[in-house]
């Protein structure tokens, strides 16, 4: 198989008519890890959601492609089945649904009719995967984040992309709201999955995530686009010196987008 | 000046049908004066239905039953609820009133336990049954619908358990309709002090649909320490206009009833669930929900009314809407004048799958004493566009995003049946009933 490719270009995104990306690029290949890092209210979060099919945004210009596939023209549940994941910043609460359920039930959903995972396999899975993410055996019968502490939707998050096994995902702040134990764990699972076959591109405006899964590249966003490239070294010195050099050098003074 | 009111049996008639049963003559006098009553009281008046012009009088009188003896003999729906013979422990089945199968395990008589069917019942433990039947929970005079009861009641059951005695296996009810037939089923329940039951009933139709009536009564009574959680499944079909009424009377102290009601019938049905908090510290916990499809319309309503000091009363209500269904969700919380402490907490929630249908969502709380805790909370709505996301994110087509997210939604009664083989049969019905 191919290695995995998103492309985006020239992308405009509204919400409530309201631009939030104004003409944002972005590659990301398989066996590569990129970070967008940028202060709040920059539209880091508006790229992951618009990605994925949000219902709340609009796309009023630009394309977006997981390897031939246009993401703008399939359903949400098509870019997932395509290799598309988001783990999203705020997951909802399904009542009623555990989460083993949940889990194995979106599993099967990318599997043909009769090549479903069996249950035997499910168990032997969720368990390694859990024992690596730290989880606790209770969460499998828990109803799909509800009452979750922060930290545990979060780690629910990176189960799912463990389990799913996606051809590239996108991690929105999964890393905010996290102890720096918590963070290592949610690390070491990410960086399990690096290889080849899969790309990644992590959405932070904290560097000390950075520390424990090094990107390949980072991106800096404002006012709506990217405005700097760079390696990981690039990181540093945002942790070192902030974001208004940065300003500076573009000449603005508001980094934010689509305030009232 | 109201029409006269005939009903499908007059007083001989019914005389002789008490007779042939060789019911206690109490009870035959009681028919009696009810039916006498039936015709002077009014309908109940269901809050926001109006079921005036709703069939409740018309209907066969003839079981047109045979009892049965053999598990063989069971219909394919009924067995799908039992299960294999060889696991049934604890089962009534009735068809049309009638007793068709009977399994009661042996260490349940030899403590005492009572599991029979109603007629049987008025024969062998009569002075138990007249103790309780329809005296303290359920009054034949409420409305006309109580009073035919009284007068026509035609199967059921009865269950004692005597004090100390915890039931772990659950018990199990089916009562199967047929035909035309008016179905009075009455459902008596026993929990002596600190003992512990598990009850679980289905109402099923068989054969093809003619146009019939359900008059449906329970009477659950705890004695102090008594647990018992009560599971129902109604799945009565469209042409079956359905009256259900349980009720129960907690009168011990620390005595805790559950009901967990999945109430499915496709046809008019008027449902009422009451639980009466008397004894102190006692406990009441009513969970119903509920699917409203094609042009049915349907009243749910769920009371608590709390009259012992630190009794606390939790009512929740989900309720699917689809097609152009109607239906309405009453939860009231009482508590009355010297309930001290009383706590009482409701949620109604009304999914909305057709912008044809209309279910509305009535909590209501009436509080006659200061020192008590309330609360309550009710909506109204289309599935959360963000739910779905959530799960089509993870690949699931829309349909089967939508299965996930309603099975979540009636799964506090569905995870509350006690009997496997119920579950399974629920999660059927509802598949059935929104796809």
């Amino acid at each position: 198989m191919t290695k995995p490719n998103l492309s985006v270009k020239d992308l405009h995104v509204s919400i409530e008519e309201k631009e939030i990306l104004k003409g944002l690029n972005i590659e990301v290949n398989g066996g590569e890890i990129h970070a967008v890092m940028g202060p709040n209210g920059t539209g880091k979060s508006t790229l992951a959601s618009a990605l994925m099919g949000h219902p709340s945004f609009e796309i009023e210009k630009g394309e977006a492609y997981l390897d031939n596939n246009n993401l703008f023209d399939m359903e949400v549940d098509e870019r997932a089945q395509a290799g598309l994941f988001l783990a999203m910043q705020y997951p909802s609460e399904i009542s009623g649904v555990t989460n083993s359920d949940f889990i194995r039930s979106a599993m099967n959903a990318q599997r043909e009719e009769g090549d479903e995972v069996s249950l035997m396999k499910f168990i032997r899975q969720m368990d390694e995967k859990m024992d690596m993410l730290e989880i606790d055996q209770s969460f499998q019968h828990r109803y799909l984040n509800e009452g979750f502490s922060g930290g545990e939707k979060k780690r629910n998050e990176i189960l799912q992309l463990m389990m799913l096994q996606p051809r590239m995902a996108i991690l929105d702040e999964i890393d905010s709201g996290l102890d720096i134990d918590a963070l290592k764990v949610v690390a070491k699972g990410v960086n399990s999955l690096r290889s080849e076959d899969f790309g990644c591109l992590i959405i932070t405006h904290y560097q000390r995530l950075l520390n424990y899964i090094t990107p390949d590249y980072v991106h800096v966003m404002m006012q709506g686009r990217i405005v700097k490239s760079g390696g990981p070294e690039l990181a540093q010195k945002l942790e070192e010196h902030g974001y208004d050099w940065i300003k500076e050098e573009i000449g603005i003074e508001d980094e934010t987008v689509g305030k009232e | 000046m109201t029409a006269e009111v005939t009903f499908p049996i007059n007083k001989q008639q019914l005389e002789s049908f008490s007779n042939d049963r060789h019911e206690p003559k109490w009870f035959t006098d009681f028919r009696l004066s009810s039916l006498e009553q039936a015709v002077n009281l009014e309908m109940p008046k269901p809050d926001k239905t109006n079921i005036s012009k709703w069939n409740f009088t018309s209907f066969g009188i003839n079981a047109n039953t045979a009892a049965g003896t053999s598990f063989d003999s069971l219909s394919d729906s009924v067995k799908t609820l039992v299960g294999e013979e060889k696991d049934v422990q604890n089962l009534l089945a009735q068809k049309n009133g009638q007793t068709i199968y009977q399994a009661v395990n042996e260490d349940l008589t030899s403590k005492g336990v009572i599991f029979t069917d109603i007629a049987t019942a008025l024969n062998d433990h009569e002075e138990l049954v007249k103790k309780f039947y329809m005296q303290d929970a359920v009054s034949a005079n409420e409305h006309r619908l109580t009073a035919l009861h009284a007068a026509l009641v035609n199967g059921g059951t009865f269950i004692y358990v005597p004090k100390d005695v915890e039931i772990e296996a659950p018990l199990q009810a089916v009562y199967a309709h047929e035909g035309d037939f008016g179905l009075f089923n009455h459902v008596l329940i026993v929990a002596e002090a600190n003992s512990k039951l598990t009850y679980v009933e289905n109402y099923i139709s068989e054969g093809s649909g003619s146009e019939a009536v359900a008059n449906l009564v329970a009477e659950v009574y705890l004695d102090e320490g008594a647990k018992v959680s009560f599971g129902a499944v109604d799945n009565l079909a469209e042409t079956v206009t359905t009256y259900t009424n349980r009720r129960g009377q907690v009168n011990g102290r620390d005595a805790q009833l559950y009901w967990s009601l999945g109430q499915m019938n496709d046809g008019n049905t008027v449902s009422e669930n009451t639980t009466y908090l008397m004894g102190e510290g006692s406990y009441g916990d009513a969970k119903t929900v509920s699917i409203g499809r094609g042009q049915q319309s349907q009243n749910f309503t769920t009371n608590i009314v709390h009259y012992g000091k630190n009794s606390d009363g939790q009512i929740l209500k989900h309720g699917v809407m689809k097609d152009r269904a109607t239906s309405i969700f009453n939860g009231v919380t009482k508590i009355i004048n010297g309930a001290t402490k009383a706590n009482g907490e409701q949620t109604e929630r009304v999914l909305m799958l057709s912008d044809k249908a209309r279910g509305d969502a009535n909590p209501i709380l009436l509080i006659d004493e200061d020192d008590v805790t309330a609360g309550h909370a009710a909506s109204v709505g289309n599935i959360d566009p963000l739910q779905m996301f959530y799960l089509m994110s993870r690949g699931m087509n829309r349909t089967e995003a939508e299965r996930l997210i309603i099975h979540g939604f009636l799964a506090p009664v569905v995870d509350a049946l006690a009997i496997e083989t119920v579950k399974n049969q629920v999660f059927h019905v509802i598949e059935r009933k929104v796809y």
